[in-house]
């Protein structure tokens, strides 16, 4: 029998919520780590009872956590997150250059196949890795280093590296994604980086088409398909079909293309979620419907889902990393709100109902099919 | 013995209640308590001082006898009170929230 684990990460702590493969009955297990921002939780892909969490907090600074019994317990692993070689500055808000700093981890992402290896992306923006567990850090400089580093801007959130999309054909491919940078490629497992944004427009930049600067949210390939990917900017709704060269946009019908997540049916490559927000000005559904929009032609045509969603008085937001999908039949959808709900559909997305409904605000969400 | 208040935050990843107990050789000073405590606790490295600089976090306070220590100078000795253990060396997180 299967089971999912949901690897929920919030403003006041981590939540473990377990079901099986019915995914109608729910455990809650958390707080983990009460009090504190959980950035982001998740699993290897090579051990499911690894796990990794990033805690944060304005008081007490960065803590990078570690489990190796499916969340049961925890222990603290190496929180040295220090750039290498020169700092050098970034573009600050008024912009005049200012050093890069580093914050936080926003996100991490296991390798694929070593669970001692993992990926974290930090603001102020960088990539970091660790081959022993999270016990040691080490930056891979030369995205930090490009030459179009010094002109990165931060958005409303921060100078992040919040996506990390390994190429399950070819580990030295990875794409990354900056706000507001945009997306970076690399071929060479991050000794050197090219900007991955040709096709995208931005009209809240000088130059609408530029190679760099575009406030990318979030970026979701399917395993089966790693030149396709799906990207939901800060405006816009984008697709690539190879490999990042070139971008099309793909918002079609869609009530209106700001928004933040997007991701991908596990079965159907190109089955896209993505959740509208109402504008960069109005963080919040439009209408006050909470309404997912699935596109089975992998984009451009959107359908509305509501079942089991609030349609009336609804104002909460999806945050980037805060949407993921079982590998489940049919396949599991699942996204947590700034209201603290944590909503799953069994059914790939027609119906939905709510795991838990009063968790502290959602920052992330991840999803683990287990045998 | 110096006993060291902790924040319910830090108390929580250390796996350790409200006070801490260490023996800390001469002399006793914020520096000298703070490295035998992270040495113990390796879970609080960074999360008081920065790890490089070993300043003190900017929104966390130090306390001791009813005095402000936080921005006294690391290596300046501890109140006797202090170093004998009548009243303990304490780690505050400063109020925000309204």
């Amino acid at each position: 029998m299967s089971k999912v684990r949901v690897l929920v990460g919030t403003r006041k702590g981590a939540f473990v919520l377990s079901s099986d493969a019915s995914r109608k009955t729910w455990k809650v297990e958390g707080p983990h780590f009460a009090g504190w921002e959980i950035y982001h939780l998740k699993s290897s892909p090579a051990d499911p009872d690894r796990l990794y969490a990033s805690q944060s907090s304005g008081w007490f600074g960065q803590v990078l956590q570690r489990s190796n019994d499916g969340g049961k317990t925890w222990a603290a692993a190496g929180n040295q997150f220090a750039y290498e070689g020169a700092v050098g500055t970034h573009t600050w808000y008024d912009g005049s250059p200012h050093p890069y700093e580093f914050k936080r981890v926003w996100h991490l992402e296991p390798s694929l196949k070593d669970p001692d290896t993992v990926y974290a992306g930090v603001e102020d923006a960088a990539l970091f890795k660790s081959t022993d567990a999270g016990q040691t850090w080490g930056e891979l400089p030369a995205l930090r280093q490009h030459e179009s580093a010094a002109g990165w801007a931060p958005g409303a959130g921060g100078l992040c590296l919040h996506t990390i999309v390994i190429d399950p054909t070819n580990n030295d491919r990875m794409f990354i994604a900056i706000s507001a940078a945009g997306v970076f490629r690399t071929d060479d497992g991050g000794k050197s980086w090219r900007p991955a944004n040709h096709g995208l427009r931005s009209n809240t930049i000088p130059d609408p088409d530029a190679e760099v600067g575009h406030c990318v949210h979030r970026i979701a390939m399917h395993p089966s398909r790693p030149d396709v990917l799906f990207m939901q900017k800060h405006w816009d709704v984008m697709r690539t079909d190879d490999g990042g060269d070139s971008w099309r946009e793909i918002s079609g019908d869609l009530p209106t293309d700001f928004g933040f997540v997007v991701d991908i049916h596990a079965n159907e490559p190109d089955t896209v979620y993505v959740i509208p927000i109402t504008s960069d000005s109005h963080h919040f559904v439009p209408d006050g419907k909470l309404r997912v929009y699935r596109s089975r032609t992998g984009g451009n045509e959107w359908e509305a889902l509501t079942k089991g969603l609030p349609q009336k008085d609804c104002y909460v937001n999806v945050l980037r990393d805060a949407m993921a999908v079982d590998s489940l039949d049919p396949c599991g959808v699942y996204f947590g709100t700034s209201g603290g709900q944590v909503y799953a559909s069994a059914d790939a997305g027609d119906s939905w109902a709510p795991i838990v409904r009063d968790l502290p605000a959602v920052l992330s969400v991840e999803v683990q099919s287990l045998a | 013995m110096i006993h060291v208040v902790l924040p319910k935050n830090l108390q929580i990843l250390a796996g350790v209640g409200r006070v801490v107990e260490l023996e800390v050789p001469a002399p006793i000073t914020q520096q000298s308590v703070l490295d035998v405590l992270e040495r113990h606790h390796p879970s609080l490295l960074g999360t008081i001082r920065d790890p490089g600089t070993k300043r003190r976090r900017p929104m966390l306070r130090f306390f001791a006898c009813e005095e402000d220590w936080s921005d006294a100078s690391p290596d300046a000795p501890l109140p006797d009170a202090v170093v004998s253990g009548t009243e303990p060396f304490l780690i505050i997180g400063a109020i925000a929230g309204g």
